[in-house]
């Protein structure tokens, strides 16, 4: 049955409305981007600048000592270097775990699993005091080892968790047929698991990365100065400056979310295969 | 003796990870509820601790203003999770539907997700700027507005501003889990039901939402136990303010902590909400119990 003329339209302009809706506010961000900050500031409010300049990315990436680039570029590279140092350490955690979870069920494991995706859900003001005051009495506040370490408490659950559920798709023939020649547990994962779930694998590393590059409670509390300072809290620490520059804070926003836009588009389709296999099964 | 063997392997392979939930959640949970029954302060927290059993709480809970915050995280949670639901699952109907533009208008709904939530407050926060914004602009020159307003200087506004924000960065979660779910229901039951004379309203109650109902619950529970703990969109845009009206919990729990330095009753707080989250927590688990080993 073809569906009628009044359901297509109604189909086209919820269509054209969703789309309106999903890219006006980003699209008025990079037009602000490209603005300069006079313009943005003259009444009435023109929509599109007369003389479009890329002169708030220039302030923000080529350096120079006390300036907006100086905090920025360092932000960026502080977020880097902490994202990946906690995704590695997380997965080489979760892999083994997410694999004795899947293969080796027994009393006790089951539960404490569920306990593992319990943890990942308390609000972080449940464990920030005590994690603040060893860290600060290790001298460590202020350092990437800090946010690294802390950080494994969001993401080691989550990536423990997305491995089991993928690892359960195995057949499990495949990694005992090895483990009867005589291979250890940990060369299974590694010749014939890790493989076969390369995708997954991939998934929980974007993944964590996307969810390290968000961090933001931890960040703003253990980190001082530009030595430490991650891109969200550099962007909070921009907006609420005393000079504001809409242009220049709009760049910043812009440039702080293309890493984590390009790699979510560039892996939309595992993105959205976890999301929902996450929501369907424990 | 093969399972004695199994049993330990088992464990070994878990031991990385047990050892580091301990030391950065497990440790940090009961140092939490030791702390909470003290008079800790930020500022060496360990020499100026006294017990004080649970005189911490008999305050927190008798504080106005801390009921206030906690009526701002349930007012919160509640509309932007139940627009976030509302909204996901029509997107869901819409994207369904075959249409030229869809594989595009799905790939859009991945741009919201991944903007970095500060990024995204800060995006909002400039459109609702009271003396420059766009929002303002917008609905002043379509005659909608008499005269610009201050959108979240306004207590009566200020939540609602903040939660227009957030559920624009999370609805598509909904959509794309409801999405997912929507795929799997067999085409042939909507034929079956509308020669039956089932209408589109009837069809939707009847099998749609029945269909959906498992997945979307756990992405509803999912998204309330964020809500609740909801920090960083408050953070840039309101501070909390102004007069308190969108103070939400974990705010009020940092401010006490870090900015008051009382470790002590902010632990208290923070354990508060832990109990309220944890109720959700164990909703969420007997979500994925039921429907993820039937």
């Amino acid at each position: 049955m073809p569906p009628s003329l009044a359901k297509k339209i109604a189909i086209y302009l919820g269509a054209a409305l969703l789309a309106l809706v999903i890219a006006l506010p980003v699209l008025w961000l990079f037009i602000m981007s490209i603005s300069s900050s006079t313009h943005l500031t003259t009444l009435p409010l023109q929509w599109w600048p007369d003389s479009p300049t890329l002169e708030n990315y220039r302030s923000l990436l080529i350096y120079a000592e006390n300036s907006p680039s100086q905090s920025f570029l360092y932000a960026i590279r502080n977020s880097i270097i902490i994202a990946l140092a906690a995704t590695g350490l997380s997965i080489c955690a979760a892999i083994p775990a997410a694999y004795s979870f899947s293969r080796l069920p027994g009393p006790g494991r089951k539960n404490l699993l569920y306990a593992v995706i319990a943890i990942f859900m308390l609000p972080p003001v449940a464990l920030v005091l005590p994690l603040y005051t060893v860290m600060s009495a290790l001298g460590l506040l202020n350092t990437h080892v800090a946010l690294i370490i802390v950080y494994c408490s969001i993401l080691l659950p989550f990536a423990t968790w997305l491995l089991k559920s993928n690892f359960d798709t195995i057949p499990g023939d495949l990694d005992e047929a090895p483990i009867i020649d005589g291979a250890n547990r940990l060369q299974a994962i590694w010749y014939v698991i890790l493989p076969i779930a390369r995708p997954a694998l991939g998934a929980a590393v974007m993944m964590s990365v996307l969810l390290s590059w968000d961090e933001f409670f931890y960040g703003l509390l253990f980190t001082n100065d530009i030595r430490s300072k991650t891109i969200t809290v550099a962007i909070a620490d921009l907006a609420a400056g005393r000079v504001a520059d809409y242009g220049l804070i709009s760049a910043a926003g812009i440039l702080a979310a293309v890493p984590p836009v390009v790699l979510a588009f560039f892996m939309q389709k595992t993105l959205v295969s976890g999301l929902a296999s996450g929501s369907v099964k424990g | 003796m093969i399972s004695h063997r199994k049993t330990v392997t088992a464990w070994l392979l878990l031991t990385p990870m047990i050892v580091m939930i301990l030391g950065v959640s497990g440790y940090p949970l009961i140092k939490t509820i030791y702390f909470s029954m003290t008079g800790a302060k930020l500022v060496a927290p360990d020499l100026t601790d006294s017990w004080v059993w649970f005189h911490n709480y008999v305050r927190a809970l008798s504080s106005a203003n801390f009921r206030e915050a906690i009526w701002h995280t349930t007012y919160f949670a509640v509309i932007s999770v139940g627009a976030e639901v509302v909204i996901g699952v029509m997107v869901a109907l819409l994207l369904n539907e075959v249409f030229v533009g869809r594989t595009l208008l799905r790939a859009m709904l991945i741009l919201p997700l991944a903007l970095p939530t500060v990024v995204n407050a800060m995006m909002w926060r400039l459109i609702y700027n009271p003396d420059f914004g766009a929002l303002n602009a917008l609905l002043v020159q379509l005659g909608l507005l008499d005269a610009y307003r201050s959108w979240l200087g306004d207590p009566a506004t200020a939540l609602d501003m903040v939660i227009i924000a957030d559920v624009w960065k999370n609805f598509p979660l909904v959509a794309l889990i409801a999405l997912a779910a929507l795929q799997t229901v067999p085409k042939d039951l909507y034929e079956a039901a509308t020669l039956d004379g089932a209408g589109m309203w009837n069809r939707f109650w009847r099998i749609t939402l029945p269909a959906i109902m498992g997945p979307l619950s756990v992405a509803l529970v999912l998204r309330t136990i964020e809500a609740f703990k909801v920090f960083d969109i408050i953070y840039v845009m309101t501070r909390g303010g102004p007069a308190s009206s969108t103070k939400t919990v974990s705010f009020y729990v940092y401010q006490e902590a870090f900015a008051y330095m009382r470790v002590g009753s902010g632990a208290s707080y923070a354990l508060i909400v832990v109990l309220i989250s944890a109720c959700l927590i164990a909703s969420y688990m007997y979500l994925i119990r039921k429907h993820g080993e039937a």
